[in-house]
């Protein structure tokens, strides 16, 4: 278990290494970053003067290794547009997005979890077809008109909750149910069609034929193996929700780093673009590697993969 | 004669499906004393594996089951709910399967998944439940028991899972061993030794044993009756060696001619066949179900067919010897 763990570990920091280098050099192809800083009116001159002045005339392994460096001591430069240290302004954004991804990502296991393991024990009973109107549901709306009904239905309607903002955890009930009935019915489907397959196996026969009560069946024996592509999906998901939850941010106006990702790359802001790509990178790296460890404790096959 | 250990009489599952009901078992009866190996002997098909399922309650949904009597050491198993049956099973009436490879849960080591059947039915501590295991494990013959415990089924070879999930039968030291076609995953050399095996336990513990099978062979080393089980019915059952000796029915006579005799069969000679196909059981099933393969069938294997020979050994023919006369002439 120990050697799985270092391997994969080394793994992941091989691709962190890989991917800050294509996030770094991705920045360079999209233009000449000195003529945008320099904006449309600026003389020759004064790009190149820019140019200097932030190191662009440089070869770019060179800039690449000194912004690597700086990055791994937490320093990302500043932000263009802001004047700021991009570290404390990513920090800054990057509770609310924390916050919302975990509400969410918990929010979405808690719900399609017990509903599919509900629906593979029933197939095609009532709970069952719930389950398939709710995931595709889920699947079809898209999530800023879903944000929108509920703003309109609880919050102006009904006034139970505040429809925008970030200041106490009432305003995140809304944005955790829109972000998390997106992650859901893939989850849940999951979740489903692996407790399916797993109950049809031998060895859940060998439990009851132990004499095994069925929900020590269905949650000891089934479970734990059905379980096992749900985690490596949810890890993925949850990646996803903190780099791309953009649209919620936006609807709830949640100023979170999905918003500032976005604010970023239309104010051609390079520094702060880089950083928050190779913080969402890391993200979905620590999530997969995450994914793995449990999945090889899940699961001992996987230890000597 | 002391009253048997199980005790089941026409036992019918039935199981309904789009183009009718199929009467997948028909009116099995057997006795079963304790220290007595039964082995049910048929063709793929033929039911046996949905009896065995049946006296452990571990039908699918849609099945039905109907009987005169299923009757366990004093247990109705045809009135007993959930919470009898589930004390039952894993405890007194434990089952070895035929897939020993995904048998096995793989994400539980070995040692977790042999005491959580002592420690679901017995009130003793982890350690206890340990102990048994390995003494079980070595009783069957495994090599450096105590590691073992700590390991995955991947890690074993299939041979070695079958030994684990007769072990496994074994920790409540059941009075009932239900083993369905223990040794056909598994290599021919290996199967030898897992028979063998079965045997000395069920004579050391005093068990009674079901043995399901569809290979003679095993049948005549170990049993001590047989049941000839042909598409959901019994057509012969009788002590094993009286059986082999004077098969009655013509469908037993069939089967043992399709295994070579040591002595008797001459090398090169061809083996027998049995030509045609199991007839299909959705909808009403009357008569002889084995006519349509039968070389002496007559009209009459279309009525009701009477059942011959003695308490001990019966069959079911319209013939009162099986045809056996018959036979001689064709052969």
């Amino acid at each position: 278990m120990l050697t799985f763990i270092l391997k994969r570990l080394g793994l992941a920091l091989l691709v962190a290494i890989t991917v800050s280098f294509i996030s770094f050099s991705l920045l360079f192809l999209s233009g000449d970053p000195a003529a945008a800083l320099a904006g449309e009116t600026a003389s020759g001159e004064d790009i190149e003067a820019i140019r200097r002045l932030y190191g662009f005339d440089r070869p770019m392994l060179v800039q690449y290794g000194e912004w690597l460096f700086s990055a791994l001591r937490g320093d990302f430069g500043e932000s263009y547009y802001f004047k700021l240290p991009v570290a404390s302004l990513i920090a800054d954004r990057l509770q609310v997005t924390m916050l919302l991804g975990l509400c969410g990502i918990l929010f979405a296991l808690l719900t399609a979890v017990p509903l599919g393991v509900a629906a593979a024990i029933r197939p095609n009973s009532l709970i069952d077809r719930l389950a398939l109107f709710l995931s595709v549901a889920g699947q079809a709306m898209p999530s800023f008109w879903f944000g929108l009904i509920l703003i309109v239905v609880l919050a102006i309607q009904l006034g139970w909750l505040p429809p925008s903002g970030a200041s106490t955890w009432r305003h995140f009930i809304m944005p955790t149910i829109v972000l998390g009935y997106y992650a859901m019915p893939a989850i849940m489907r999951l979740t489903r069609a692996g407790m399916l397959d797993v109950l049809e196996s031998d060895f859940i026969r060998t439990a009851r034929a132990k004499g095994a009560g069925e929900t020590r069946v269905l949650f000891k024996h089934a479970l734990r193996n059905a379980i096992i592509p749900v985690v490596s999906l949810a890890a993925v998901q949850m990646g996803f929700m903190l780099g791309g939850s953009i649209v919620v941010e936006s609807v709830f106006a949640l100023h979170g780093a999905g918003f500032l990702a976005w604010e970023s790359i239309a104010r051609n802001d390079l520094p702060t673009v880089q950083a928050l790509i190779l913080v969402f990178s890391m993200f979905y790296i620590i999530f997969t590697f995450l994914a793995d460890v449990l999945n090889a404790w899940l699961d001992p096959r996987m230890r000597s993969a | 004669m002391t009253t048997p250990l199980l005790s089941v009489k026409n036992l019918n599952l039935t199981i309904p499906t789009g183009s009718g009901t199929l009467h997948a078992v028909r009116g099995i009866d057997f006795d079963l004393h304790r220290g007595e190996t039964l082995s049910i002997v048929g063709e793929s098909g033929s039911g046996k594996s949905l009896t065995s399922l049946a006296l452990m309650g571990l039908l699918g949904k849609s099945i039905a089951r109907q009987a005169d009597e299923m009757n366990f050491d004093g247990v109705d198993l045809l009135a007993a709910n959930r919470r009898v049956m589930r004390d039952l099973r894993g405890n007194r009436i434990a089952m070895i399967f035929q897939e020993p490879m995904t048998s096995l849960n793989p994400a539980y080591t070995i040692g977790d998944q042999l005491t959580e059947t002592l420690l679901l039915h017995r009130k003793v501590s982890k350690a206890v439940a340990r102990a048994r295991a390995i003494e079980l494990l070595e009783k069957v013959g495994i090599t450096a028991a105590e590691s073992r415990l700590s390991q995955y089924p991947h890690q074993l070879s299939g041979g070695l899972r079958q030994r684990v999930m007769i072990a496994l039968a074994l920790m409540c030291e059941p009075d009932l061993l239900i083993a369905d076609e223990p040794t056909t995953a598994l290599d021919v050399t290996i199967q030898a030794q897992i028979l063998r095996l079965l045997v000395d336990l069920t004579r050391e513990m005093n068990m009674a044993m079901i043995l399901i099978t569809h290979d003679l062979g095993v049948v005549a080393r170990v049993a001590d009756k047989v049941a000839v089980m042909y598409a959901g019915e019994l057509v012969e059952t009788g002590p094993a060696q009286e059986v082999f000796a004077t098969p009655s029915h013509p469908y037993t006579r069939g089967l043992l001619r399709c295994i070579p005799q040591p002595g008797k069969t001459e090398r090169g000679a061809p083996l027998g066949t049995i030509p045609g196909v199991v007839p299909s059981l959705i909808g009403e099933v009357s008569g002889c179900v084995f006519r349509t393969r039968c070389p002496h069938a007559q009209v009459a294997c279309r009525a009701e067919i009477p059942q011959h020979g003695t308490a001990s050994h019966g069959f079911r023919c319209v013939y009162d010897d099986g045809a056996l006369s018959e036979e001689g002439e064709l052969a």
